[in-house]
């Protein structure tokens, strides 16, 4: 293997859910051994599944992330192949313990005085019922990181409010400013974008902190605010309130800048929307110039040799009759197809892509984006790969999404030197264990 | 003192996904020089303009997306701008930038170009579909990306055509994932004295890791199950965006805890039917349809924030739609210090969403604000060591 960027540090994952997993996961893909801890009594809801032993009636009704098992079964272990849990877990090691009892924060004191971070997105309090502060891990490791997501923030009213991605973005305004500009919030779907923001602005923060680290040897603790940190998000709309107290309104697909023609149109669908094989095509001119792409692209029809289109702010004005004009052209079309033509004219213009649709693009394909990982109790499957290519120290899958328990020789033996008859003493109170205790639901 | 504050970058990205990278790195204590091209950064050019006139020193989006940075003009077009380029890059610990596929290489200052000048310096390429394949020379925007590489398909109305996030969200989410691949090669280049050519798609940062798309991606491949377009995400009890009396609030399904969601209620007699407590009706639509019926007006009767601060107290997940005004006056987020007046030589004093988060050892500062068009051009050439002669000849060429 060849080396990586942050090889040598060692993080302790006590994340839920997916803005700390995601945060663990670009730490992991960077080199750094990342161990979750996880209790065999206690099941975190949305990490490892809804609930640890689901009715095939639960993953039928749940949304495919959440309930497209392998085979759409649960299968024996039900935990270990989540699709949500393993698009977040490679590259990490997972160990049990029951942090509850006095024994299992023995060993998580010992584990904390050999890492370098330690990183937790719980619900406010979840910590601190343990025993697990700031104060506490320093004095274990005084230069331990300790990263905090509260959703809110440590203080201020709502400092114990329960959120996920979609609440805290409710707040900071994108529920109201996204959507169909005809339709009622209500048609909005449930996004989680803002955990991916946190997640990767919490891995930046880590190197920040280790950066600062080995200049003074100093640790710390990183606080995320997690609805603060979702703001920038929107900064055209928080920008436009701070200066000009313009309450900005959804404009659906359209330009946030005003320009068109831009905007989703229909191409020609193998099937409907029932069996999800609506295809659609998004084509968005930020120029004169690539208005003139584009009119090239249709083939100079004798609609778009109308005055009225010739400007930006006619297309805006007439920008409903011009969509459909488009929409006329592209619906003969395969996506692909459109997306071809108007690029070849310099046009930004893409497919709109369902998830399974990205097996077959020549792009990803032809820069090798997929990565196969084999997981014993999953099988062999291609994942979405990382996120950057860095060629002198690559991202590989070097740890396939982890089972649960799988690194408990690992830590037990490897990291923190117990002996087979302290092992035995912790495996037999239940710490120790490749599966959920049959009490958890 | 701030982690940063010993690292010096070199800066040639625009518009929003770089920049916002490399805002990042100029918050937390980063010296970043901004290399403008004659004309300005096209963000400049972009909306919203403060008093709504067009004008490139006044962009909000600019003055948001530059923060920290110091401006150099240069043409890269000419001999005395890349002699510049040399000097500036002979001083950095990292180069970030995102002009199209091959433009650096065109103008004789690509990867052989910094390798050459010091091996142990990283470049970070930030292009939309990537510097290698059939798409390398496509382009995109917040649409066409997000519709390509997001998770647009799933969001919207079954019978309409998928609709995408607010602004330029995604972009902001790509420029956080730029930053991170960018760090790590500047940890690689310091620990290791590697430097290397870091190649970061935007369209992958969004296959790998914006808003679900890695899970739908993979739970297609393990179940063949695709991802459906469904307002709301589902149906429970309560599950989605409901109305109240001055707006919308938005619950995420409570089907783990149904006696939280009684405690919120006050235990209303409805409420409290056992059929209700039955896992199995408790994914029943019909049954489903019913309780909400009772629910919704339950919500009607109250405000947003009413309706927050119960749920609050009976720990349910559970947000309040606000509006920019909401926002901007809620007492929480000014309280916490949240907001950041940046006082701006055009633009005077204005205010803008301020921490991402907080280091307790020293982290953001918000130092200077968005430079001025090649404010700085001078002042970061005499640092970087060029003579008055080589200054002169860089400005001379560079025309504003």
């Amino acid at each position: 293997m060849t080396r990586k960027p942050l090889e040598g540090y060692r993080v302790l994952d006590l994340c839920v859910v997916w803005a700390g997993p995601f945060a663990t996961m670009l730490l992991a893909d960077l080199g750094a051994d990342v161990i979750k801890a996880e209790n065999p009594f206690v099941f975190q809801p949305m990490t490892r599944g809804a609930i640890a032993r689901p009715p095939q009636l639960l993953l039928d009704s749940a949304i495919g992330w959440a309930g497209g098992l392998p085979g759409g079964v649960p299968g024996p272990h039900p935990w270990n192949y989540n699709p949500t849990f393993v698009s977040l877990y490679r590259n990490k090691k997972s160990f049990t313990v029951d942090l509850r009892r006095p024994e299992g924060m023995d060993v998580l004191r010992d584990l904390v005085a050999k890492c370098d971070v330690v990183y937790e997105n719980n619900a406010t309090g979840t910590m601190e019922k343990l025993g697990i502060t700031y104060d506490w891990l320093k004095s274990v490791k005084p230069d331990i990181v300790f990263v905090r997501v509260p959703a809110y923030g440590s203080t201020g009213t709502y400092r114990e409010a329960r959120a996920l991605g979609v609440h805290l973005e409710a707040v900071m305004g994108h529920t109201l400013l996204r959507g169909y500009d005809d339709a009622d919030p209500s048609a909005n779907t449930a996004i989680y974008s803002g955990d991916y923001l946190a997640g990767a602005q919490g891995a930046f923060a880590v190197m920040a902190a280790l950066w600062h680290r080995e200049k003074t040897g100093e640790g710390q603790l990183i606080e995320i605010g997690q609805a603060e940190n979702a703001a920038p998000m929107f900064a055209q709309a928080i920008m436009d309130y701070t200066m000009n107290r313009r309450e900005e309104q959804t404009i659906g697909n359209r330009d946030v800048f005003g320009r068109f023609p831009c905007g989703v149109y229909p191409s020609r669908s193998p099937g409907a929307v029932e069996t999800m094989d609506d295809h659609w095509v998004t084509i968005h001119c930020t120029s004169d110039a690539e208005w003139e792409g584009l009119r090239r692209a249709m083939g100079n029809p004798v609609w778009s040799t109308d005055e009225k289109f010739a400007t930006n702010d006619g297309r805006a004005e007439y920008y409903r009759k011009l969509d459909e004009h488009i929409s006329l052209w592209t619906a003969t079309l395969e996506d692909y197809d459109v997306m071809h033509r108007c690029q070849s004219e310099g046009v930004p213009a893409a497919p709109v892509l369902e998830a399974s649709r990205m097996y077959d693009d020549a792009q990803l394909r032809d820069r090798a984006f997929f990565l196969r990982q084999r997981q014993v109790d999953a099988g062999e499957y291609e994942y979405a790969g990382p996120l950057w290519k860095l060629p002198e120290t690559p991202v590989e899958s070097y740890q396939p999404p982890v089972m649960f328990g799988e690194h408990n020789d690992y830590v037990y033996r490897e990291v923190l030197g117990y002996s087979d008859e302290q092992i035995a003493t912790l495996a037999a109170a239940g710490h120790i264990a490749t599966e959920y205790d049959a009490s958890v639901r | 003192m701030q982690p940063f504050d010993d690292v010096t970058v070199l800066d040639l990205t625009q518009h929003i996904v770089g920049p916002y990278a490399t805002k990042l790195m100029a918050d937390y204590g980063a010296n970043v020089i901004k290399v403008e091209r004659p004309g300005g950064d096209p963000a400049r050019r972009l909306g919203p303009f403060q008093g709504d006139t067009e004008d490139p020193e006044k962009s909000g989006l600019f003055f948001f997306l530059n923060t920290n940075k110091r401006s150099v003009v240069l043409d890269l077009k000419t001999a005395a701008g890349r002699a510049a380029l040399r000097k500036l890059a002979q001083a950095a610990d990292l180069v970030v930038e995102s002009l199209s596929p091959g433009t650096l290489d065109r103008l004789g200052c690509g990867w052989d170009f910094f390798r050459e000048i010091k091996p142990a310096l990283s470049l970070i390429s930030i292009t939309n579909f990537g510097l290698t394949g059939p798409y390398r020379d496509y382009k995109a925007s917040e649409l066409v990306m997000y519709g390509f590489a997001g998770e647009m398909y799933s969001m919207g109305l079954p019978e309409r055509e998928p609709v995408k996030m607010a602004g330029t969200a995604s972009l902001f989410e790509s420029g956080s994932a730029a930053a991170v691949g960018a760090i790590g090669a500047l940890f690689a280049s310091k620990r290791f004295g590697i430097g290397q050519h870091v190649d970061i798609a935007i369209s992958e940062t969004q296959f790998g890791g914006v808003d679900r798309r890695h899970a739908t991606a993979i739970a297609y491949q393990f179940s063949g199950r695709k991802s459906a377009r469904v307002a709301g995400g589902g149906k429970g009890m309560p599950q989605g965006i409901y109305p109240c009396a001055d707006g919308y609030v938005d619950f995420t399904n409570a089907a783990l805890y149904p006696e939280r969601v009684i405690e919120m209620l006050n235990a209303p007699e409805w409420a409290m039917d056992p059929k209700y407590m039955d896992p199995m009706n408790r994914i029943n639509a019909e049954i489903i349809e019913e309780w909400n019926a009772n629910f919704i007006v339950w919500c009607i009767e109250r405000t947003k924030r009413e309706i927050w601060a119960e749920a609050r107290r009976a720990k349910l997940l559970c947000g309040p739609l606000f509006t920019m005004e909401d926002l901007y006056n809620d007492e929480h987020f000014r309280g916490r210090g949240f907001w950041e007046t940046v006082t701006h030589p055009a633009m005077g004093e204005v205010e803008m969403p301020g921490r991402p988060f907080q280091m307790s050892a020293g982290g953001y500062v918000i130092r200077r604000p968005a430079p001025l068009l090649g404010q700085h051009s001078r002042e970061v050439l005499t640092e970087s060591g060029c003579s008055q002669a080589e200054i002169d000849a860089a400005l001379a060429e560079a025309v504003r």
